[in-house]
């Protein structure tokens, strides 16, 4: 079945004419995505790629009928993005962009905590359920349809776990990027829970990183609710205290969010780990049987 | 971004969070012109670096004449410091700040920052001021308390009077309290902050409350609509070559070790820092070079990893999404003929085109190794470091 984005996904994009917008777009319908249309303010009913422009996402949805939204806005006027696409209604909204002022991930997350909308990222390669819908920067032909739920705070970090998984044969049901931010929408336990209620997804891999709790917050999720069997990695083993680590959300404060500290709450938790980048796809296939 | 505690305290009190009295002074005769304009008979001058535990470090001078001002900021402004906190390296001093003292009575411990659990403006505070409060956290945890702001009520006078009592106020000073922590959260929001510690904040034997120390971070990404704290940005007082990656757009990282690394995104590149490690080498830095792995941004990332000495062999980790693998092969070849590499270079691509990619490291007629996975560069690259 997959999760959050799939066949019947009817996806605008926001910042669509811009350099990253097209291209990206590009790639997403050579890949069958179903983009119907796009939004930039001030350039409503043109036609780019073949769709409709719009100047706002409620238009685009009452045109459309969009229900996902990929966000290539610059950083600066990216959160207003994300607010104006939950105020139209999309319930799956995908902000590829990194950089966002904290302070304005905050007013989000207080609007998006009263929501039926999703938000994935900021600051994340996308979601792409292979075979049906790529919304992103991932590239596809790495990904084959099949068994294992990808998430991940990482982007080329994805790729590995996706490239591993396919080359074993295993594919992926959904690969899902939430992103390297520390105020971000879905989480490591928001995920974990839609890929146990997957009927597609026989495991899931977790790729976490130093910096904040929600590795240890999934470790006791996975322990008390999860059936699949998990693959946990996590980067940053050897990254000194109090330095940002490219990610905004990759930082060890005050002792806290070391890897050692996110390996240890996992493995007490009875999930499988492995220290190596290069070993999560053996692990999986290992503990699969 | 940090800013020094001379323009730290000047943004508080715009805020209405007191902070004392001082001027900050680059030389020794500023220092004394700063000290007789204060007035009184007694100053404190502080090093402005930005790191904590001067005073053990000999960068807090109490001192009791003007001539004890001028020697103090003679001593101090051109040197270095070296603190708990700054590692083997010392910070530089370029400038003092020549404070009035201030009675103290009592020290305390208060800070805010964005606590990303609960993901709500936090306030942190303990009476165990002047002190490692990581040391309180281990110690004396109930010493410790913290009150979250709800962003729609925003800053609420209970919340003050909550963590004032808690911190052994009266009444009074409790009041006085409370507008501290308005004042601190306003500018929290308003100047797009990620830290603020005071530590210590005191009570004086006046009554009131004074920040003596005070510590300001700003966040990164919101400094595009703060152009007032963007230019306070002091690249003195940062890691050189760090420095000078973010102006190539790479996020560099120094460490100790002998294995130099090129990776392209963050978690990969922490990644194959980590696998460098678990195969028995040293990592000697963490490089993103980014999504665009362009021959001059190979180029740049190639200056800094071979800047120090030290660095025995390089590992290039890429895997090409958008990016093709052979155009990255070609870049990596062209720039490192051009910066002339001395060192081992192991080269390990993915992703689009990568057998073209490997296929032109092997033909090459610079020395780069070709490695056949992860493990594989890994296991070559700590070889050729031992080697």
């Amino acid at each position: 079945m997959s999760i959050l984005v799939n066949n019947d996904t009817k996806l605008i994009v926001q910042g669509f004419t811009g350099s990253q917008g097209t291209f990206h777009s590009e790639q997403c319908i050579d890949y069958g995505t179903n983009i119907v249309g796009g939004v930039t303010p001030g350039r409503g009913g043109e036609t780019h790629l073949d769709r409709p422009v719009f100047n706002t996402c409620a238009e685009a949805v009452a045109e459309t009928g969009a229900n996902a939204t990929m966000i290539y806005v610059p950083a600066p006027f990216a959160a207003d993005a994300i607010l104006e696409a939950e105020a139209a209604g999309i319930k799956t909204i995908i902000c590829i962009t990194e950089h966002i002022p904290v302070m304005d991930m905050l007013k989000v997350r207080a609007v998006l905590d009263e929501s039926d909308s999703v938000l994935i990222g900021p600051n994340c390669p996308g979601v792409i359920t292979p075979g049906e819908c790529k919304i992103g920067i991932m590239p596809a032909h790495i990904h084959k349809k099949g068994k294992i739920g990808i998430v991940s705070r990482s982007g080329t970090l994805t790729y590995e776990a996706v490239f591993q998984t396919t080359n074993i044969g295993l594919g992926q049901s959904t690969c899902v990027g939430i992103g390297g931010d520390p105020i971000h929408g879905l989480d490591f336990t928001d995920v974990l829970e839609m890929f146990e209620n997957d009927d597609q997804t026989e495991g899931v891999v977790m790729v976490g990183e130093i910096g904040g709790t929600a590795e240890e917050e999934a470790a006791e999720y996975i322990k008390a609710n999860m059936s699949k069997p998990v693959v946990a990695y996590i980067a940053g083993v050897t990254a000194p205290p109090g330095k940002r680590m490219g990610h905004a959300g990759a930082i060890i404060s005050g002792g806290k969010g070391t890897a050692d500290d996110k390996f240890a709450a996992l493995e007490k938790a009875g999930v499988a780990t492995v220290r190596s980048t290069a070993e999560i796809g053996s692990k999986m296939e290992e503990i699969l049987g | 971004m940090n800013v020094h505690e001379y323009q730290a305290k000047e943004i508080f009190a715009r805020f209405g969070v007191p902070a004392g009295e001082g001027q900050v002074a680059r030389s020794a005769d500023e220092a004394v012109e700063a000290a007789k304009s204060l007035g009184g008979e007694k100053w404190v001058v502080k090093a402005q670096v930005h790191a904590g535990g001067r005073g053990k470090a000999g960068g807090v001078k109490i001192c009791d004449s003007v001539d004890e001002v001028k020697q103090a900021a003679a001593d101090m402004i051109g040197g270095e410091l070296k603190t708990k906190q700054t590692g083997d390296v010392g910070l530089p001093i370029n400038s003092v700040y020549v404070e009035k003292p201030a009675d103290i009575e009592s020290e305390l411990y208060l800070s805010v920052l964005v606590d990303r659990a609960t993901r709500k403006v936090t306030f942190i505070a303990s009476p165990e001021g002047g002190m490692d409060i990581e040391e309180v956290a281990e110690s004396t945890p109930e010493k410790i308390t913290q009150v979250a702001i709800h962003p729609a009520a925003g800053f609420q006078a209970y919340q003050g009077r909550q963590l004032g009592f808690f911190l052994g106020l009266d009444k009074k000073q409790v009041g006085e309290f409370v507008k501290v922590m308005k004042g601190l959260y306003e500018m929290f929001v308003e100047t797009d902050a990620s830290l603020v510690e005071i530590n210590p904040l005191v009570t004086t034997k006046q009554g009131g409350l004074v920040a003596l120390d005070g510590k300001l971070n700003f966040d990164d990404n919101a400094l595009f609509r703060h152009k007032e704290f963007a230019d306070m940005r002091d690249l003195t007082q940062e890691n050189e070559r760090e420095a000078k990656a973010a102006e190539f757009d790479l996020n560099y990282i120094q460490l100790d070790g002998n294995i130099g690394c090129m990776v392209n995104g963050a978690g990969l590149a922490m990644g194959t820092m980590d696998l460098v490690k678990l195969h028995g080498g040293e990592p000697a830095n963490f490089l993103d070079v980014g999504g665009g792995a362009t021959t001059e941004r190979v180029t740049e990332a190639f200056k800094l990893i071979t800047a120090g000495e030290g660095v025995k062999a390089i590992l290039v980790n890429i895997f090409g999404g958008i990016v093709r693998c052979d155009l990255i092969a070609e870049g990596i070849i062209t720039a490192a003929k051009d910066v002339g590499i001395s060192v081992p270079v192991v080269v390990r691509l993915e992703g689009t085109n990568a057998e073209a990619g490997r296929k032109l490291l092997d033909e090459c007629d610079f020395d780069l190794i070709a490695a056949q996975d992860l493990t594989d560069a890994a296991k070559k690259v700590v070889a050729e470091a031992q080697g």
